[in-house]
Parts: structure tokens; sequence; C-alpha cells
């Protein structure tokens, strides 16, 4: 097991498995979002509360859930590259912020958009876990500015990590003041979302939206990984002898 | 190998030579100051005059105005923390420096208070006035304001040092800072609208402490690390 | 899907949207970074 890890964390080595690693991911996980997506469309009953809308839950959770677990990826890899000075660690953090913001962006979409049928607005700021995922975007934007306006792409590296790591601590602050800021909000009872007591038909089809997008997520950030790796060692011999061999277009 | 005990220096002579430096270097220049106090002042004086002059208007957004007028001063002269340093070389002076990078960095967030957050605070009394609200809700936004800015000086510094030397710094600095900044930013206009409310302050005073304590004991620390990368 | 209809379908058809982007720019790049490293190479192997 160290054995396969170590040579995954080396870049030749990675670049060579990826590809192959990519099919385990995106079929199983697109297969569950199929059932899903059909169960949770379909087969699953209408909320008593809130009809059919409560059906956008089936892809807001995993797109909210997996926009924080991208950051805590962020953060993780780049402590890792930070410290230990592990190269792929690094190229990780840096393929990872642009899924990252785009879960967000999406969970931030639906939430709007299932705010209009049962608020009766496409936004609402007395809503807690919104609010903190705008700030969560705010620092996805923050963090990919920072690495673009830097040229050395190790100086970007190691000063984005800072930067990740620091917001990584506030994250949670974030959310909780946020939430402290919202409960203070008189007459803001807002419908809440799914609920404890979930019926089966309802809960399954939620369960395999969350394996499914954790899985093409996954093979989402290995192809963007695949790509980071192969720029950052465009001068490295390995690279030369992958590209005149003609091996590894793909 | 041999310890050169003679040769350590001593952390807190550094420190304060190095606030003591910055804070004469920022009277010596009072525009470094007064910038951002007439910033502050002028943003707050912008509600009144696109919102109306009511009374209970003003009442109800005047601590949150005043926060944000606080915030954004606090972020205009956070841009030019290291700049100076940067320029003129000394910043290379304190990297080589036997004194731990991180304490010389708390030096600089505590200039930087010095010269910047505790001005404002002492400001904040006349333009609370202006916005009619009681002396108790004045205490309470003085209170808060000078645990936030503390949070905010330790907090900036990072930014700031992540951002010295580079192109459209200011920009940066403000969209790594600002979404930081949040949690602060909520705590401290919050506390003292409850206050106005007539509740208890308590609560919002703990969090804005503990956050200050939180700062000190990861600010620096960051602060040094992202100096060291900035200047290579 | 009732009155809900046109909002459900529209966050489903978002999603898959927001998920066949990120695909497609993974792909994008990794060509452009691709087709870049080998004019580099070949331009290289001529001088050679």
């Amino acid at each position: 097991m160290w054995k396969f890890l170590h040579r995954l964390a080396s870049p030749p080595h990675f670049y060579r498995i990826a590809i192959n690693l990519i099919p385990w991911f995106a079929m199983p996980g697109l297969l569950l979002l199929a059932y899903g997506t059909y169960a949770g469309l379909f087969v699953a009953p209408a909320d008593y509360q809130q009809g059919d809308a409560f059906r956008i839950i089936y892809v807001h959770v995993p797109a909210a859930y997996l926009s924080m677990m991208a950051y805590m990826i962020m953060a993780v890899s780049a402590g890792i590259g930070l410290i230990w000075r592990m190269k792929l660690a690094h190229a990780v953090a840096a393929a990872v912020a642009p899924l990252g913001a785009s879960f967000t962006f999406l969970a931030l979409a639906t939430g709007s958009i299932w705010g209009r049928p049962m608020w009766g607005t496409w936004w609402e700021w007395g809503d807690p876990r919104l609010t903190s995922e705008l700030v969560l975007l705010f620092l996805y934007f923050g963090y990919m500015a920072l690495r673009n306006s830097i040229d050395d792409t190790s100086k970007a590296d190691r000063a984005s990590a800072v930067l990740a790591m620091v917001g990584a601590v506030n994250v949670p602050i974030i959310h909780f003041s946020v939430e402290w800021w919202s409960s203070l909000h008189q007459g803001s009872t807002l419908v809440r979302k799914g609920g404890p007591a979930m019926d089966a038909a309802m809960l399954y089809p939620l369960l395999a939206m969350i394996f499914g997008f954790t899985l093409v997520f996954g093979a989402l950030l290995l192809r963007r990984l695949r790509a980071e790796v192969l720029f950052r060692e465009r001068r490295k011999r390995w690279v030369r002898d992958l590209i005149l061999s003609g091996n590894g277009k793909r | 190998m041999t310890i050169q005990d003679e040769q350590l220096p001593d952390i807190s002579t550094g420190l304060l030579a190095l606030i003591v430096r910055d804070v004469s270097l920022a009277v010596k220049r009072p525009g470094d100051v007064l910038n951002p106090l007439f910033f502050f002042a002028m943003v707050a004086a912008l509600f009144p005059l696109v919102i109306g002059p009511g009374t209970e208007q003003l009442q109800s957004i005047g601590p949150g105005v005043l926060w944000v007028a606080a915030l954004l001063a606090t972020l205009l002269s956070l841009n030019s923390l290291f700049l100076s340093d940067h320029e003129d070389g000394s910043l290379e002076q304190m990297l080589v420096s036997p004194v731990p990078l991180a304490a010389l960095a708390l030096g600089k967030s505590a200039a930087h208070w010095l010269s910047s957050g505790l001005p404002l605070v002492l400001v904040s009394p006349v333009i609370a006035m202006t916005y009619q609200l009681s002396l108790s809700v004045t205490g309470v936004l003085m209170l808060t304001l000078l645990l936030g800015t503390i949070s905010l000086s330790l907090l900036g510094s990072v930014g700031a040092a992540l951002t010295v030397g580079l192109h459209r710094g200011t920009a940066l600095l403000s969209l790594l800072i600002l979404p930081l900044a949040m949690p602060v930013l909520i705590f401290g206009a919050r506390t003292v609208s409850l206050v106005a409310a007539g509740d208890g302050v308590a609560g919002g005073l703990y969090f804005l402490g503990a956050y200050v304590l939180l700062m000190l004991s990861i600010a620096p620390f960051a602060t040094a690390a992202a100096l060291r990368i900035s200047n290579e | 899907m009732g009155p809900y209809g046109l909002y459900v379908w529209s966050c489903f058809a978002l999603t898959a949207i927001v998920l066949v982007i990120c695909e497609w720019r993974a792909r994008t790049r990794h060509r452009h970074v691709y087709r870049d490293i080998e004019v580099r190479v070949k331009a290289l192997g001529d001088t050679e």
C-alpha cells in the first residue's frame, strides 16, 4: 500500500497511472448519478411540505458538500506541500481550486433556484448556509487570484498554501458566525431542507447522488491533475521521452 | 556545535525597537495615519447623504456602517504595511535578523494597530455621535472596534505579506482579506446592534476576544512564512 | 412535477452543464499543454 502511494506521488508514475484510474471513478460515479437522478426525479415521493421542489436537494446537497470537501482537500494538500515539499501535493491544490469554485457556484445557484418557490425570492440573506457558501466562493476567488498573480510556480504554490491554511482555520468560524448572525433575525423560520426523519425512498437516491458526485469529482480532479502535472514537468526528461514516443496524448 | 547564548538576542527588545521605529516613522509622516482616518469619516458620511437623515434609520444602520468603514480604512492602511520596508531593503534585514521573524511580524502588526487601529477607535465616538448613537452604544462600539481592529491588523499582516511586491497588490489584498474578515465584521457590527436593541453584549465580546487570541497564535507565524516566500 | 417542474429541471440541467464544462476544460487544458510541449520538443529535436 505504502509502496503504491509512494509511486503514485512521483509525477511520471502518477501521469501514467491516472489515465487508467479515471474510468474506475467515472463509470461507477456516472452510474450512481444516473440511478440517483432517475430515482430522485421519478421514484421518490414528493415532500409533504415542499412538494416536488425538494427534489432540488438531490443536486444541491452533494454540490454543497463537495464545495467544502474541495476546500479541505486544497488546504490539506497545500499544507503537505508546504511542510514536506511534496510536488504532487501542490499540484493537487492547484488543480482542485477551480473545481471547488465550480461546485460552490453550483451549490449557490441550485440553492437560489430552490429558494425562489420556497421563500419567494432568489436570494435570502437570512439563510446561513447560502451566505457561507457565498463567502466560500470569495475565498476560492481570492486563492485563485493570488495564484494567478505570481508567475513563479513554486512561489505561487507556497504563497497560496499559506493562504489556504489560514483560510481553512477561518472556514468553520465563518460558518459559525454567519449562523449566529442569522439566528438573530426574527421571523426567519426557514423550511428545513430534508429533515432528520427521511423516508428511505427519498434517502437512497440522495446517498447515491452524494457518492456519485464524489466519484465524478474524483475523476474530474484526476483529469485536471494530469494536465497540471504535465505542465509542471514540461521541462523534465520523462515528458520529452513521453512526447517523442507519442504515448500519453489522451 | 557550540551554543552561543550571549549572542541570542532578546526577542522583546527587538520587537519593541521595531514597534518604536514604525510608530515614530508614522508620526513623522502624519499623512499615513490621517488618510485612513479621513477615509473612515468620509465613508461614514456618505451613508446619511444617500439614505436620508432620519434619526431612527441612522441609528439602525450606524453600527454596520461604522464597522464597514473601519474595515475598509484598515485595508487601505494595510496596503503599505510592508511596502516601504520592501522598497528600502529593511525587509531583507528583518529576514536575516537573529530575532525570530514571527516576533518581528508581531511587532509590525502591533505598530500597524497603534498607528491605524487605535486612532480609528479614538475617532469613532465622533462619527457615532453624528449617527445619534447613545453613549452606552458608543462605548460598546469602541470596545468592539478595539478588539476587532487588533484582529484585523494581525489577519491583514498575512495578506500584506503575501501580496508585497506584487503588481495590483492593493485589489488582491482586499480580495484575500475581506472574506476572512467576515467573522470580525459580523460579530463587531451585530454586537453593537444588539446593545442598541437592549440585549446583552457578553457573547459578542467574548467571541471577538477569542478571535484576537486565535489570530495572535496564528497570524505572526503565517506572516513570517509569507514574508520568506515573497522575498526570495 | 406540478408547478415546481421548471425549477427542478433547471437545477438538474445546470448540474449537468457544470459537470460537462469541468470535464471539457480539463481536457482542453491537457491538450493545450501537450501541444505546447510537443511543439517545443520537436523544435529542439530539429536543431539537434
